[in-house]
């Protein structure tokens, strides 16, 4: 039967190889990432090493103790935390573009950034002399609560308008509770101007200080919040086309968009809470991913993660080489080699049309 | 095949009441077109049913109210086909149509290859298969029309809602949609409820007339007892004259005004 090869062909992908594919380029990225830098071994002795390191492999890479520190201490978690972030940041991008229809939405849209800013502004001014001592460092703990406190409050504010157009009253709130959670922390700086420097550059975000405890302190959150986003892909499709007709064919669209906010957000914030406000990645991965493989939501949530992941670990090699050792912040070369791309890809996209 | 009755029903916005107290039973296999100016009400019994907005009083399908089922199982029984429907950019027909199965696939789960293929034999009969591969974006009016009905079909409901269907269409796709809803009820024993704008239409098609003017059902019956230049005048408030043709076919026509 013709039509039934062609429904199976549009539904699951003359576009198949894509995933597999995506996930041969963050091995690539990976590898890439944990062999540049600018201190360290000659970068061909990284892959030897790394084999070396597996069980019954034996190899001389003449890397020495000192050597392999700096790749396993200083480049592995890096690259991992930026893997886990680009991830991140990404599949959660994509699902509130998904449950808000609205392609301009990032990750922050409800407030995560501006109230995890605020927790962060909050710890660094009362805590000016520094968390080392701490049993746990309380700054990325303000952060995580912050972002949470904040999304929290847009959702109460923004449901409890009851009209037909409940996500419309939702982004309303989020701007507003943005404005208000900024106001309070532009208060706090101007009040504090010391520690000003410090705040910007958490901010800015960035990747340079990760270690495995960053690593290990966000992976149970998001590996809960991207399972549970990579559940809702088909749920997502339903939904493009409007909040009436999903409930016709049967969706719970109000449980539907709580649930994915929920884990979006709670993800979201837990990767900022250790990196800081990484901008631009939420929206133009989703978005570039959409422009090669199609708006199918079963596509571009698996292809969020692993392209999301390589993303940042490549948007974050240029910055720890070009300016060593006063590193240029993370977010500021997502912005500089994204948007280039993105003109690029819509640029192509539109002349083959 | 499925009876569909309104007991009472009413439906209200924040600011106004759309329906007030709709009385009526709809027999399993019956169409039922309502009709009346624009705001009296049609769209909104329409969307009570679909359960796209709420209502008070009862609606029954087979005689249980429909509230006391899950939204699931609502779509397993009732298929909407909206005024203006939404199809998203960058979804292909097949795509679009496989939506229809979404009632029976489990909340997390994907669609098996049953749905698939049943989602490709519907695309044969509607003879749609050059629309299967194509954005749907990209769609003509009648086009978008027919693979919204498709949906509608692939969701397999033994009720099928049709707010407006040919509102948008030329003369010729209006009856090739209508036709197309009309053999769909004969084949599976569809009970349709449609509101339309052309009476004419909606006496040919339609087993039966409701016609509702500002929430209140105020005349139904077949076309002959419906479609009266009185009848009309007042709830339209307009002038028109209705001619019955040989074979039963009642047609509405504008009078103009004289010219002065």
């Amino acid at each position: 039967m013709t039509s039934s090869g062609t429904t199976s062909r549009t539904a699951h992908g003359a576009s198949r190889w894509w995933i597999p594919g995506s996930a041969v380029f963050l091995c690539a990225a990976v590898l890439g990432g944990v062999m540049i830098g600018p201190a360290g071994p000659e970068w061909w002795r990284v892959p030897l090493e790394l084999l070396n390191r597996l069980p019954f492999i034996a190899i001389d890479s003449g890397m020495s103790e000192r050597e392999w520190a700096i790749v396993w201490q200083i480049r592995a978690p890096r690259v991992a935390l930026a893997a886990i972030v680009g991830a991140m940041l990404s599949i959660a991008g994509a699902s509130y573009q998904g449950v808000f229809r609205n392609p301009l939405v990032d990750p922050y849209l409800l407030g995560v950034a501006a109230g995890a800013g605020l927790g962060a502004t909050i710890v660094i001014t009362v805590n000016r002399g520094g968390t080392s001592s701490w049993i746990i460092d309380p700054l990325p703990l303000a952060a995580f609560t912050g972002g949470l406190i904040a999304v929290f409050v847009t959702y109460v504010v923004g449901s409890s308008v009851k009209s037909d157009r409940s996500s419309i009253s939702l982004v309303l709130a989020g701007v507003a509770v943005t404005s208000l959670t900024t106001a309070i922390q532009t208060f706090l700086l101007q009040r504090n101007s010391d520690v000003v420097r410090q705040v910007y550059s958490w901010i800015l975000g960035r990747l340079s200080s990760a270690t495995w405890s960053d690593v290990r302190l966000v992976i149970p959150y998001v590996l809960a919040s991207c399972v549970v986003l990579l559940l809702h892909r088909r749920l997502l499709d339903v939904l493009r086309v409007g909040d009436e007709e999903a409930a016709a064919l049967g969706v719970n669209v109000d449980r539907v968009r709580l649930v994915v906010v929920i884990a979006a957000t709670l993800g979201t914030a837990s990767v900022v809470a250790v990196s800081g406000l990484i901008g631009f990645v939420g929206i133009i991965v989703p978005h570039a991913i959409r422009l090669i493989v199609g708006s199918s939501y079963r596509m571009v949530m698996p292809l969020a993660l692993t392209m999301g992941a390589s993303f940042l670990i490549v948007a974050d090699i240029p910055g720890r080489i070009l300016d060593n050792p006063a590193e240029t912040p993370i977010g500021v070369v997502t912005a500089f080699l994204g948007a280039p791309f993105f003109l690029l890809i819509l640029r192509t996209r539109q002349a083959q049309r | 095949m499925t009876s569909l009755s309104f007991d009472n029903m009413s439906v209200h916005y924040a600011d106004r009441t759309a329906v007030a107290g709709f009385s009526d039973t709809v027999k399993p296999g019956e169409w039922l077109c309502l009709i009346g100016p624009n705001g009296a009400g049609k769209s909104s019994v329409l969307r009570a049913v679909a359960g796209v907005t709420g209502h008070q009083g009862k609606i029954l399908v087979d005689g249980a109210p429909l509230t006391a089922r899950s939204s699931r199982r609502r779509a397993q029984l009732i298929a909407y086909v909206p005024q203006s429907p939404v199809l998203p950019q960058g979804m292909t027909g097949a795509e679009y149509v496989l939506l229809g199965r979404n009632p029976f696939v489990s909340h997390f789960g994907s669609e098996s290859t049953l749905d698939i293929d049943m989602v490709s034999d519907v695309i044969d009969r509607l003879d749609l298969a050059e629309l299967a591969t194509r954005d749907v974006d990209t769609l003509s009016g009648g086009e978008r029309q027919r693979l919204v009905i498709a949906r509608a079909v692939a969701q397999e409901a033994p009720i099928l809602l049709l707010d407006e269907p040919t509102s948008a269409l030329d003369i010729g796709h209006q009856q090739q949609a209508l036709e197309l809803v009309d053999r769909l009820r004969r084949e599976h024993g569809l009970t349709v409820v449609s509101a339309m704008h052309d009476l004419t239409l909606a006496g040919i098609y339609s087993d039966r007339l409701a016609l509702l003017h500002a929430g209140h059902c105020v005349a139904h019956g077949n076309a002959e007892e419906v479609l009266r230049p009185e009848t009309l005048g007042e709830f339209y408030g307009v002038s028109v004259r209705v001619h019955r043709d040989d074979d039963g076919t009642i047609i509405v026509v504008p009078n103009r005004s004289p010219l002065i």
